[in-house]
This record gives C-alpha cells, structure tokens and sequence, in this order.
C-alpha cells in the first residue's frame, strides 16, 4: 500500500482508500466451480493416466484417439490450469506487498497458466489426432 | 514482503524477574510482555509471582493484583470485567482472550503468558492502538439505513428475522477475531477482518434494512473480504463463542446468489 500508518491521512480515509472494486466474487465461484469439476474428473483421468502407463505411441494415441477420453482430459486441463491460476493469484496477493513486484508476480502467473494449458491442450490434440 | 520476524526495536530481550510476594503460601507465575516507549528500550518479558489466596480466580484478576501489589506502572486496558465491554482483549497462553473471563487455574503448565493482541502496534505493554480496527468497524457503516419514511412507532421486524440476527449482535469489538487472523495480519490495512465482516453480515442480514446491495457492493472486493480463507483462527479465538467465519461465508454466499 502507498499510504503508510505515518501518513496524515484520516484512518477512515485509509481503509475506504480506493474503494471497493466490485469483483472478486466471479474468481470466487470459478474457484469452487474449477474445484468440483476436478473431484469428479479426477477418478476417470486417473484410469486414463494408468491404462497410458507402459504403452507405446501408436497405443497412446488409440487411447487417446476416443472422443470420451480427450474430452475428459481437455475438461481436466481448462480446470486445473484455471484453478491453478486463480490459487496462485491468491497467494500473490496475500503475501507479495511491492505493488510492482506484485503486479509482475501477478503477470507472469497468468502467462504460465496460459502457457502450460495450451501445451497440454496441443500435445493431447496432437496425440488424438495420432500425429 | 510479508514479515516473518519481528522488526529490530520489536525483539523480545531479558526482563526482570521480580521477587515472590513476602507470606505467600500458594503463589503463581505470571509471564508479562513489558514495553514502554518512553525509554528507548526493547519489549521484555518480566516475571511476576501473583498470591493466589489473595487474588480472584481470572487473569485479569491477577493482572490487577500484581499492579495493586507489585508494579503500578504495569499498564493494560480494562473495564467492566465481565465480558461485556472487550477492554482486556489479550494474548494469554497463546490464545487470544478475554482476561476478565480467562481463568488462571485453565492455563495448565507453567506460568502465565501474557502478551498483546498480535501484529497491532503496541501503545504501551499490553495496550494494542487498534484506530485501524474501529476504522474498519466504522466503514461497514453500523447503522440502520433506510430510505422509506422513518415509522411514527418502532421498524418491525418478525420473530423469525429477528433470530437472524442472532449469533451476530453479540459481538463486542474486543478485536480477538481479528488480531488471531493471518489474513488479517498479512493484509490489516485492505482487509476488514473478522470482526468487521461479521458485523458487516449482521446489517446486511437485519430484515428492516434498506441498503443490504449498497452494503454487499462496498463490501465485494478480493482484498475488503475475499482475503478470507476459511482458517476458523476467529471462532476459536472469539471469547463470546460466535463464528465469523459462517458469517463472512453468508456474505459471500450472498454475493454469488445475487449474480446468478
């Protein structure tokens, strides 16, 4: 925070500061949300990873070929890196007080999200697709 | 960063150790975190032996035998000395209390450790400034508001509206919620903390007022209250056994039904 406790400012003044920002509750609900969707794919992926352990690639790919499974396993991905994104941005804000370290932190959380769900989404669409 | 260890002038170093009270047959130790800002030093812990056959049975009644008998300038906040007011709010034994309704014969091993209320700047001893407490109190604005013309009689309210409010009004700010809260001390200047929220829900679940969506959206923001994490420190700290945390999850509960 800019203001610190030796400033002049009112402290009613300081805790309305910039006033609320109105969000918040979207990230809240997506976190259950990306929560529960993980407890019920976490038993299917899970026999998926399984029936993978062993194979080569021309099986993996036959596995990974059915519709069912790479949805299953595309739904897992959104909701992981998701909630992944949305828990990370939490502890950021909790314990990183620099505003620019913070807002960096912040950044380079979203771009590895980003990041490590396309190249899940592009290695498992490869793999369906039996490239 | 977040502050992991205490700054410099707020180590803890020595402390006296002062005598045991002359023709005491039963006596038991107290471990009192001193400091005063007068003279430059850092915070100690003295030792204090209270006389238990001529004292009350509560810390804060030892507290007051050791400044009557021992040491006058021990300096603390208290009041009504039943639990009402929240004046003696203090760390004893690791746990933020009351000391008016903390029983000495419940801490079991060892002396009494008594400290201030955690991560409040210290006035003096065991004196916290909580202004950004009250600050925060009065930000969620503890008033009825209404825009409907003011009743010639009283607002009315059911039996069953009423019983909301139960497990909410009792609050009495002695700020052991919020000070036990690591939310609370990583981020005390953005998020209102326990107390504040829970007094927070208690208007916005009052069914006479008006102004429960002009509450949620001052409220709605990911430091005000979504710095909440569930970790239940403040209903295992709150002397008058409510749980701010149901509470603070009502608000949320709230925030989300009315965007669906």
């Amino acid at each position: 925070m800019s203001d610190s406790r030796s400033s002049m400012r009112t402290p009613l003044g300081r805790v309305r500061n910039l006033g609320a920002s109105h969000s918040g509750t979207t990230d809240f609900w997506r976190q259950r949300l990306t929560a529960v969707a993980m407890t019920l794919l976490i038993v299917p992926v899970l026999f998926v990873v399984l029936t993978l352990v062993g194979r080569n690639h021309a099986g993996a790919t036959q596995i990974l070929g059915s519709l069912p499974i790479a949805i299953i396993l595309l739904l897992f991905i959104v909701a992981s890196t998701w909630h992944m994104k949305i828990g990370m941005q939490v502890v950021i804000e909790d314990y990183v007080h620099n505003e620019k370290l913070k807002l960096a932190g912040i950044m380079a959380n979203n771009f590895f999200c980003a990041a490590v769900a396309l190249a899940s989404i592009y290695a498992l669409l490869k793999l369906s697709s039996g490239v | 960063m977040v502050e992991f260890a205490l700054p410099k002038n707020s180590k803890i170093s020595g402390g006296k150790t002062w005598p045991k009270p002359a023709g005491a047959t039963e006596t038991r130790e107290f471990k009192i975190y001193r400091w005063n800002p007068d003279d430059g030093k850092n915070p100690s812990v003295d030792t204090y032996y209270v006389d238990t056959n001529d004292c009350g049975p509560m810390v804060l009644d030892g507290l007051i035998w050791i400044k009557n008998h021992i040491d006058p300038t021990l300096t603390f906040r208290r009041s009504c000395r039943e639990g009402v007011c929240g004046s003696c709010a203090m760390n004893i034994d690791g746990q933020n209390t009351l000391a008016c309704t903390k029983s000495m014969h419940d801490v079991k091993d060892g002396a009494v450790k008594v400290n201030p209320l955690p991560h409040q700047p210290v006035v003096k001893d065991l004196v916290p400034d909580l202004t950004n407490f009250y600050a925060q109190y009065a930000s969620i604005e503890p008033w009825l508001k209404t825009t409907t013309p003011t009743p010639q009689k009283e607002w009315k309210q059911s039996h069953e509206d009423r019983e909301k409010l139960d497990g909410l009004y009792e609050c009495i700010l002695c700020a052991c919620c919020s000070t036990s809260c690591p939310s609370y001390w990583w981020n005390s200047e953005r998020f209102l903390g326990p107390a504040a929220l829970l007094q927070a829900t208690r208007w916005v679940t009052d069914s006479r007022d008006e102004a429960t969506g002009e509450r949620l959206d001052n409220l709605e923001d990911p430091f005000r209250l979504y710095r909440c994490h569930t970790i239940m420190n403040c209903a295992k700290a709150c002397p008058k056994g409510l749980n701010p945390s149901e509470a603070i999850a009502e608000l949320k509960l709230k925030l989300v039904e009315r965007q669906m």
